[in-house]
């Protein structure tokens, strides 16, 4: 048989191409062990358009900042690492680091030193959203930025697109950190990127986030799109402000000073 | 035409062997990286990108200043570039394998990189990214590879090559453009948000790419006694002079808009690499030094006496790498993430494995481009 | 042929090499694998009967558990009806592990058999062997 090496290669690739394309046909075409009709959300669950959270720092202390960011990391297993690599889905900072833009010399004694809550602020218009090239965080319909840890690649993309600085990376191992497993909750795996997730996994059983609901009222979370919300009601009248809303990301934490 | 890279001299062999070697001693510190994680990097919380994504960034500078020779010599017929242009296509390949190597081993979770292809994401500009350097790195395979064969067999190339060749140049450009919109579309860090990022980039990468082809050339003249030519390597050093003429220009506009606005903002990451923040000066004496280099490599360039004595314009060369790569390889990384985004100074600086796993691709590309123009180089003496 | 006695040993090498696996391992069967299924939490079970039939969860498990992640984490999604009409609640770490909170006498059998290593305890903590409530379906507990 006269066939000369030109031809075989030409065979051979579309034989592979032909192949590998069929058996990934098959696989998808296969029939779903899971139908759509079997699956449905949790009736006892919170829902809403716009989920915000309004921060009344004049009534935060320290206390209770140290209280809301321990539930916070300990239910969802965020490991303690107190280096230059650590992760922190909540944190406390003082005002010219929570709002860098409002350079002013003279603020007023009191706020200078008082505990800011900083987390992620689950924007309109996210950044991290927008650049992230597999979809692991996206926007829910009910308005939260969310992660999916199985999706992560761990391109770090989000994290230098955030302007907020609200994201952490697991640049090793957490398991060793984490002081008390909550058996309830996964742990992260090294190389992939976390933050705050609204407490997901507490709207979906019909319970607040865990930091609002150690707040003592300093924290409230509600519907933006709900106009007899609490959230609304306290906007409404409270001068509030977020951080950087010059960027155009639409934060939804909101801080009444 | 690959078996030419399989039979060389002694010295070709030794060089081969100690990149294996370079390979295998880096990978051991990539193997630590994948069973502890990017731990044992200098990155941070703040700081989330490093070395790795700073020799990306670079190398991609490098892999389009093919365009500089392509676009002469194919749309305006400039035949000096003849000898010149295979090495410059095939450098191209080695400088874009290299930027892919660095992305993996980036990742924090490497073996799910296919998600990238799974989930396409046309927001993102990471996707482009990926798109945009599988597509250059297959043009310049088909292209450089399909021109070689046909010259070596002596006849024209097949005219489906010359669509190709039209389209890498203007991929060329957009693979730079699409790696500068990485940092340019950022909201908040403001080293990054400006305007310009894809023109400085450009302009780096015409002036870094060339200047390290023409290095490496001039080495390769001397070890096989393959000459581009001198019309070809003053061409060269010519373009690369203006290019780095409007790269410190370009420079210099950064630095006007930051400081004559006087936004604090705009001004701190510039404190930083020059001054330092807070008592944190790491970079201070990288970036004098490049700025002494940059501005000694262009009174070396400008001057036509000085360009085309290659005694000075080695030195000269080695300058301009020197300062590009201290302002794109490593200054432009960390100034986007210092201070960070609630105003607080992270320092960064790579560690050792880090540097060995850099290493590990760096010999990679070595050796992708030693094999390339040992087989360029054997084809062309073939024929002549 | 040409350099014959070469050629020849090379090819005795090499399927010596390709089928070490087989003629290494003859006499030694290994043990087929057993999982177990008596843990406490099944033990107190009305019914004993996972989710879906066992025939479609070995095969399917991965699958389902696949689908269940997307639902769960990108459809906010939570509960599932199986093809008994029982509602469970789709989570590996909390409906999966409640009843095979045996991980090692169970789901370990057949992976280390099969030479599967599935990451998904990396993040999804395993049960400690202790006392769970009975917990197998949703209409039992309201």
């Amino acid at each position: 048989m006269g066939i000369n090496r030109r031809e075989f290669l030409k065979i051979a690739g579309i034989s592979v191409v032909t192949g590998l394309g069929g058996a990934t046909a098959v696989d998808l075409l296969r029939r779903a062990p899971v139908e759509a009709s079997q699956v449905s959300p949790n009736p006892k669950a919170l829902t809403a358009k716009r989920w915000a959270m309004v921060i009344d720092t004049r009534k935060l202390t320290e206390a209770d900042c140290k209280r809301m960011i321990e539930a916070c990391h300990r239910i969802h297993n965020v490991p303690d690492i107190g280096t230059k690599q650590e992760v922190k889905w909540i944190w406390t900072e003082e005002y010219e680091h929570a709002f860098p833009d409002d350079m002013n010399e003279f603020v007023s004694d009191e706020v200078k030193h008082r505990p800011f809550l900083l987390l992620c602020n689950h924007c309109d218009q996210p950044a991290c959203v927008r650049v992230c090239p597999t979809k692991a965080t996206y926007k829910r319909a009910d308005g939260i930025v969310m992660m999916d840890m199985h999706r992560c690649i761990g391109c770090r993309f989000c994290m230098a697109a955030c302007p907020f600085g609200a994201r952490s990376f697991n640049f090793g191992d957490p398991r060793p950190y984490v002081k008390e497993e909550n058996p309830k909750y996964p742990t992260r795996m090294r190389g992939v990127v976390e933050k705050c997730t609204f407490c997901t996994e507490r709207l979906a059983e019909g319970l607040m986030p865990a930091c609002v609901e150690v707040s003592n009222g300093a924290l409230i979370f509600g519907d933006l799109d709900d106009p007899n919300s609490e959230v609304r009601q306290v906007l409404r009248s409270n001068y509030n402000i977020r951080r950087k809303p010059n960027l155009g990301t639409q934060p939804c934490v909101y801080y009444i000073v | 035409m690959l078996e030419k890279a399989l039979y060389g001299s002694k010295g070709y062999y030794v060089w081969i062997l100690l990149l294996l070697g370079l390979i295998g001693l880096g990978s051991i510190a990539y193997y630590t990286q994948l069973t502890q994680g990017l731990k044992i990097t200098g990155m941070s919380r703040d700081v989330s990108w490093g070395f790795y994504i700073a020799q990306f960034t670079y190398l991609v500078g490098v892999a389009a200043s093919a365009v500089m020779l392509v676009l002469p010599y194919y749309f305006h017929h400039y035949k000096a570039f003849s000898k010149m242009i295979i090495l410059g296509e095939f450098m191209a390949i080695s400088a874009v394998s290299m930027c892919m190597l660095f992305i993996v081993v980036d990742l924090g979770q490497p073996q799910r990189l296919l998600n990238v292809i799974l989930h396409p994401t046309p927001n993102s500009i990471l996707f482009w990214d990926m798109v945009v350097l599988n597509g250059y790195l297959f043009l310049n395979i088909i292209i450089g590879w399909t021109t070689l064969q046909a010259e070596r067999k002596g006849v024209t190339p097949a005219s489906w090559i010359k669509p190709l060749v039209y389209l890498s140049v203007i991929w060329a450009f957009s693979i730079h453009t699409v790696t500068a919109f990485l940092y340019a579309g950022i909201p908040g860090r403001h080293y990054w948000l400006t305007a310009i990022m894809a023109a400085r980039f450009l302009a780096s990468a015409f002036c870094s790419g060339p200047a390290i082809l023409l290095l490496l050339s001039l080495l390769l003249r001397r070890l096989t006694k393959y000459d581009p030519g001198k019309e070809a390597i003053q061409s060269l050093a010519k373009i690369i002079t203006y290019a780095m003429c409007v790269n410190v220009f370009f420079f210099g506009l950064e630095l006007f808009t930051a400081f004559y606005s006087n936004i604090p903002g705009h001004m701190h990451s510039f404190e930083y690499l020059f001054h330092g923040l807070e008592g944190h000066n790491l970079l201070v004496p990288f970036m004098w030094a490049a700025v002494v280099m940059a501005i000694g490599c262009l009174v070396l360039l400008i001057p036509p006496a000085f360009r085309n004595n290659e005694n000075i314009l080695v030195p000269a060369l080695l300058m301009l790498v020197g300062a590009s790569w201290i302002d794109k390889g490593l200054a432009l990384l960390v100034a986007g993430f210092v201070p960070n985004m609630f105003e607080r100074v992270t320092e960064y600086a790579p560690t050792i494995p880090e540097l060995a796993v850099s290493m590990m691709v760096y010999a990679t590309g070595a050796l992708i481009l030693t094999v390339l123009w040992k087989v360029a180089v054997s084809v062309k003496k073939e024929i002549a | 042929m040409y350099d014959g006695g070469k050629i020849i040993t090379g090819l005795v090498v090499f399927v010596g090499l390709v089928t070490f696996p087989l003629w290494s391992n003859v006499g030694k069967a290994a043990k087929k694998p057993d999982p177990k299924i008596d843990t406490p939490v099944i033990q107190q079970l009305a019914e004993k009967k996972c989710i879906e039939p066992k025939v479609l969860m070995q095969a399917e498990h991965m699958k389902i558990l696949n689908d269940w992640r997307d639902s769960v984490v990108r459809d906010g999604n939570k509960l599932y009806v199986s093809s008994s009409g029982k509602t469970f609640n789709m989570s590996l770490q909390n409906e999966c592990m409640n009843c095979h909170s045996n991980k090692k006498q169970f789901c370990d059998e057949c992976h280390n058999y099969t030479d599967v290593k599935p990451y998904c305890w990396t993040c999804h903590i395993e049960p400690k062997e202790k006392e769970k409530v009975a917990w197998a379906s949703i209409e039992e507990n309201s």
